[in-house]
Formats: structure tokens, C-alpha cells, sequence
């Protein structure tokens, strides 16, 4: 078992910088996520920790150990990728044992053809068979293991694909979007597996996605990536209540939270709001905030449209003087609000997150500086 | 399995010209093997039947057989396509491999070098080519017919293309599988395009079974001679103006060929129209 410690990464394709100086240390046994939008430089820092790519600049280290001249064979890591890339020309038993085979034969008992024949290889080829039986019947493949991969669901392809990286029990395992190309239905199947198989293996797994829902329902730490940099690593409940950034803070929570620009607030509500001068943007999530009427308010609008989904329903208000649109969390019991009505908007204190003009979160420790007079 | 669906006249006009065409591309053959079967005063009379007057098939391969060396011919053409074949396939798949999945400076130079010399023809390298034989005293031998087509740019060019079509994720899982380079070209990238392998193995079993020019130029020894060298020996020693005896010939060193590509038609016009790797 494995940490990962990554020290000021660098990566450059030509002119343009896909990872700026990325620190991040990953515990023994840990579960993280590495979210972010395409081509923020997630997959790219999952390469490079596989091996598959080098990075510019930086250190890496897995279990204490520099591995920066390492090749991927050598790391003791195993990735599980989007597109599962299994050997379309071999059954899924001989899928599976690759790695194994790779790993335990010499380069004599592998030859072509002879290798067969040489002394050992017989033996060797059927430990690994029993290995890779039993990791089949942990996946439930044992059936499919004379069928090709072109035979095969995508469930059972991405099951297949976890086989062949659990069978040789690695130290770290690599996912790179791999419930992307699944149904929503089976995507949330396969979620819940992939935790089990963490728990029972207790591996290091590094998990690449852009959804940020897998990121926050799988992960012990959740990293945020946005253009080459790391935002925030935390644990996903504190990503979500007390983000560092504004990016953070809308990438995470469906509905997105609400960001109202402090210029388009009244001074009242600046204060009532206990805004620092620095602040810039005064976000708060959906479900914080109250519909009232529009005279008890000090934030006003009037409704654009109401989502009911069930349990929940979302109204859409468009706030007076160009302050934008939020979007306010109710329930099914609280009265309809119909299109076109004017009504007040109330948020405590304490649920709004303050922002700088540099998306950065302005602290209460910074807070003390003079309100906005 | 239609793209379209005909009417009636739109099939028999179908089957018109087809018929047209095959028969121009057969008649030759037709003609060939008419004459193989015949006697050679009746190949000199004014009017022509396909089906001969008198049978003298049986006379006229008996011939090809005993007064000439043909089944050393035949044995030299197995034997030289093979070799060729086979060096082609070491050096090409390394080659094609390297410019589509290797990241190394100067990558696309070469590959443009590899497309220029596609279309440079054969015959504009003999004479260097023999230079180069004729200092390695190789004149004459096996060695002469093999060795200036061990690269085949075509080979690279077309197995390049088919192995860009193979993605980069399957290369990178197999090396975490821990596969070497060597490994990855064995165990993925051959197996992977085996339909573009058989369609460059046609390609170049066509040439080189085929080929006149090089053999005529480098070889003196009668019993090192190709097939189609052979015929052009044979017409000249045995059978003068017997033309007979030069078309069983020719119908004998055909027929591998034309047998081979039956076996294969299936797999040969796979090889041509499968693109999907996954």
C-alpha cells in the first residue's frame, strides 16, 4: 500500500501550461477524486503519476520512493482508462492475466512459441489462471472469460477492465473517467461497486472525473483542478460548505450556487451581510436562501420560471438592477410562485460566502477590515 | 446486404456490363489457356475456336515439365517471395510502428521520406542497387533477388496507417501491463492488424512472383530463375515458336497465384474494407 506525494509538477505542451505547479500528497488507502472541467489537466497529472507521461518539472514520489525515472511497469500502479482499451483480439481470461503474465514469466518463457516449452512456464501459467479466476468471480466475469471484449456490454467491459488492474493487486490504482461511457443507471451501479472494491482492496485509488456528483459521492478527498491548477483539496462536505474559491464554489452543488455581484447590492444588505470591503462577489447555495414577500426583502426580483422536480422545486428570480438570476431551493409544500411575480429574496448572514475580485475567498480572519461604509 | 435495390432491367443491365468487363479482363486468359491445349499447327490456322479441334493439353505440359526446369522455377519464386515477404514484415512493422506510435524528433520528416519514396519506381534504383550487389559479389545469387526489396515503402506507409487507427490508450495499458516495446508490437499491434498484413503480403507476393525486370537483370544462372524468368529462358532454349508448350507455361506460373488469391478472396477484401478496430 501507497502514498503519493506530488511536488510542484509541471507540464507544458508547446506554448501552452497544462499543470502549474500542482502539489498534492495522497494518503495510504485514500480514496481521491481529481474534478474538474476538459483540459484542466486532471488526466495529464494521471499520466504522469502512471508514468505514461513525464512532467516538465516537479517530483514524484509513490510509497516513499522517487519514481520520476521509473517506467509505468516499474511503479506498481495499475489504471483503469475511458475507453477500458482491453485487447480486442483476446478472450477476456487472457485480458485479465496479462499483467501477470508480464510480470512472473521471464522474457525466455514468454518467447513466442517456445516459450511454452520452457521449464516452469506451465506451472506459473496456471497459478496465474487461478488468480485471475478469482478476481472474475469477485467482478462476476467468471462466465465471460472465453468471450472477446467486442462480445461484451459496456458494464461488463468496465468490469473486465477492473479486472485486469486489481489481478496483479498494485499498490495505487489510476481511474480516468471510467463510468464516462456507461448509462446513467449502470454509471450509478458501477459507483457504488468501485467503493465497495476500494473498501475490500484498501489500494491508494487516484479517480479522474469532470462529474462532479461521482467526485463528491465516492471520495474521501475531493481535488478541484481548473486550468492547470489546483483550487482545493479537501473532504467533499467541507468543498462543498467552505469552499476557497469561487470556481470551487460553483463547480460543486447542483443547482449552482448563487453569486451576486456586491456592486448591485444595496448598502443595507452590504451590512446586514457583514461584506468586507474587498469582497467582490457574495454567494450563497440555493437552499439557503427564502422566499418572503417582496416588502419584508432586501433583495428583490421577480420570478423567471419554476422547475418542480418532484421533492424539490427551483424558482428562478431575476433580481432588480442587474444583479443576475439565482435560484432558490424549496419543497413541494411551500406556496407556488408563478412567473412574473415580484418577490423578496432573504438570506442570513451567516450562509453567505464572500468572494474577491480574484474569485478567492475573503475569510473572517480578513473580514475585520472596514465594512463598506 | 444491397446498397440499392434494382428493378428488373436495372439487373440484367447490371449483369450486362459486368459481363462486359469480365470478359475483357478474362480474354486473355481464356486465350492462354485455349492455346496451352493445342497443337501448334492448329494455333496457326486462320479461324479461332476456344475449345481445341485436336487435345494436345496433355502434350504441351508434358513438355513445360520435362524440357524445362519448371518446378525449380516455381521452388525459386516460393522461395524468394517468402524470403522477401518475411524480411519485409521485420523491417517494416518496427518501422511503421515507430512513425505512428513513437513520439521521437524528426518523426514526420521521415515519415514525408517514407511517401516520397513511395513514388519513386522500382526501376530508377536498379542501377545503384546493382553497384551495391556487384560489390557485395552478390551478382547471381538469391542474395541479389531478395535483398533490394527487404524495405518496402509501401509496406511502411500502409501499415502506418493502420496502426495510427489503433488507439493510444491500448499501447499505454499495456505497458502498465508491463509490456515492452517488443512485447507491444508481438502481442497487439500484429494481431491487431492481421487484415493489413495479408493485404500487404498479396501486394507484395504479386510484385515480386510477378516481377521480370530484376531477375533478368542480376541473374545469369539459369537454375536460380523466377517463374516469369523461367518462361522468358524457356521460349528461348526449348520451344523457339511453339507456342503451345510458352502458354502451358505461362498458365503454370499463373496458377499459384490465381489459386492463392481464391483461397484468400475472403480475407483479402477484408483486409481492404475492415477499419474499425474496437
Amino acid at each position: 500500500m501507497a502514498t503519493i506525494e506530488i511536488l510542484g509538477i509541471e507540464k507544458r505542451y508547446g506554448d501552452t501550461s497544462v499543470l502549474k505547479n500542482v502539489s498534492l500528497s495522497v494518503e495510504d488507502g485514500e480514496f481521491l477524486t481529481l474534478v474538474g472541467p476538459s483540459g484542466c489537466g486532471k488526466s495529464t497529472l494521471l499520466r504522469i503519476i502512471a508514468g505514461l507521461e513525464a512532467p516538465d518539472a516537479g517530483a514524484l514520489r509513490i510509497a516513499d520512493r522517487d519514481v520520476a525515472k521509473d517506467r509505468p511497469k516499474q511503479r506498481n500502479v495499475a489504471m483503469v482508462f475511458q475507453s477500458y482499451a482491453l485487447y480486442p483480439h483476446l478472450t477476456v481470461l487472457d485480458n485479465i492475466v496479462m499483467p501477470l503474465r508480464m510480470r512472473r514469466l521471464t522474457a525466455a518463457q514468454r518467447f513466442p512459441l517456445l516459450g511454452r516449452w520452457m521449464p516452469g512456464t506451465r506451472r506459473i501459467e496456471r497459478e496465474i489462471r487461478a488468480e485471475a479466476e478469482q478476481v472474475a468471480s469477485i467482478l462476476g466475469v467468471e462466465p465471460l472469460l472465453a468471450r472477446k471484449p467486442g462480445q461484451l456490454s459496456g458494464g461488463q467491459r468496465q468490469r473486465v477492465a477492473l479486472g485486469r488492474a486489481m489481478v496483479r493487486q498494485p499498490a495505487v490504482f489510476l481511474m480516468d473517467e471510467p463510468l464516462s461511457n456507461l448509462d446513467a443507471k449502470l454509471r450509478v451501479q458501477m459507483r457504488s461497486e468501485i467503493m465497495a472494491l476500494h473498501r475490500q482492496i484498501g489500494a491508494t485509488f487516484v479517480y479522474v472525473t469532470h462529474d462532479q456528483a461521482e467526485a463528491m459521492t465516492m471520495s474521501d478527498r475531493v481535488a478541484v483542478m481548473m486550468e492547470g491548477e489546483l483550487l482545493q483539496v479537501a473532504a467533499p462536505e467541507q468543498l462543498y460548505s467552505d469552499p476557497d474559491d469561487l470556481r470551487v464554489a460553483e463547480m460543486i452543488g447542483s443547482p449552482q450556487i448563487n453569486a451576486v455581484p456586491v456592486h448591485a447590492l444595496n448598502r443595507q444588505l452590504c451590512l446586514a451581510w457583514q461584506l468586507s470591503q474587498d469582497t467582490a462577489v457574495a454567494a450563497f447555495r440555493p437552499e439557503n436562501a427564502i422566499i418572503t414577500r417582496p416588502a419584508d426583502a432586501m433583495l428583490n426580483g421577480t420570478v423567471a420560471v419554476s422547475e418542480h422536480l418532484g421533492a424539490d422545486v427551483f424558482v428562478h428570480v431575476r433580481l432588480d438592477g442587474d444583479a443576475g438570476t439565482i435560484v432558490i431551493r424549496t419543497d413541494r409544500t411551500s406556496p407556488r410562485h408563478t412567473a412574473g411575480t415580484a418577490v423578496g429574496v432573504s438570506v442570513e448572514g451567516r450562509h453567505v460566502l464572500r468572494f474577491d475580485a480574484k474569485k478567492k475567498r475573503c475569510r473572517p480572519s480578513q473580514d475585520h477590515g472596514a465594512l463598506v461604509a | 446486404m444491397t446498397p440499392l435495390s434494382l428493378g428488373t432491367k436495372g439487373k440484367v443491365l447490371r449483369c450486362v456490363i459486368l459481363s462486359v468487363t469480365a470478359l475483357f479482363a478474362l480474354l486473355p486468359f481464356m486465350w492462354m489457356l485455349s492455346l496451352s491445349i493445342k497443337t501448334t499447327p492448329e494455333i496457326y490456322q486462320a479461324h479461332f475456336h476456344i475449345l481445341p479441334e485436336s487435345f494436345a493439353g496433355f502434350d504441351n505440359y508434358r513438355v513445360v515439365f520435362a524440357s524445362a526446369p519448371m518446378l525449380r522455377f516455381l521452388l525459386n519464386g516460393v522461395l524468394v517471395c517468402a524470403a522477401i515477404f518475411m524480411v519485409q514484415l521485420l523491417v517494416c512493422i518496427p518501422c511503421a510502428y515507430a512513425l505512428a506510435k513513437l513520439r521521437f524528433r524528426g518523426r514526420d520528416t521521415l515519415f514525408s521520406a517514407v511517401l516520397i519514396a513511395l513514388l519513386i519506381p522500382p526501376q530508377v534504383l536498379s542501377i545503384p542497387h546493382f553497384v551495391l550487389l556487384y560489390y557485395a559479389q552478390l551478382i547471381d545469387s538469391y542474395g541479389a533477388l531478395i535483398l533490394p526489396w527487404i524495405f518496402s515503402a509501401f509496406g511502411v506507409f500502409l501499415l502506418r496507417q493502420f496502426f495510427s487507427t489503433i488507439p493510444d490508450e491500448l499501447i499505454q495499458a499495456a505497458q502498465l501491463d508491463g509490456m515492452s516495446e517488443a512485447d507491444i508490437i508481438w502481442r497487439v499491434m500484429i494481431p491487431m492488424s492481421a487484415p493489413a498484413i495479408a493485404s500487404f503480403g498479396i501486394f507484395s507476393l504479386v510484385s515480386h512472383w510477378n516481377d521480370l525486370f530484376w531477375p533478368l537483370i542480376v541473374l545469369r544462372r539459369a537454375e536460380l530463375a523466377t517463374p516469369a524468368l523461367g518462361i522468358l529462358l524457356f521460349r528461348d532454349d526449348e520451344t523457339g515458336r511453339q507456342f503451345g508448350p510458352l502458354m502451358a507455361a505461362t498458365a503454370t506460373i499463373v496458377a499459384p497465384l490465381i489459386l492463392a488469391f481464391l483461397l484468400a478472396q475472403r480475407r483479402f477484401i477484408d483486409g481492404l474494407t475492415i477499419h474499425s478496430v474496437k
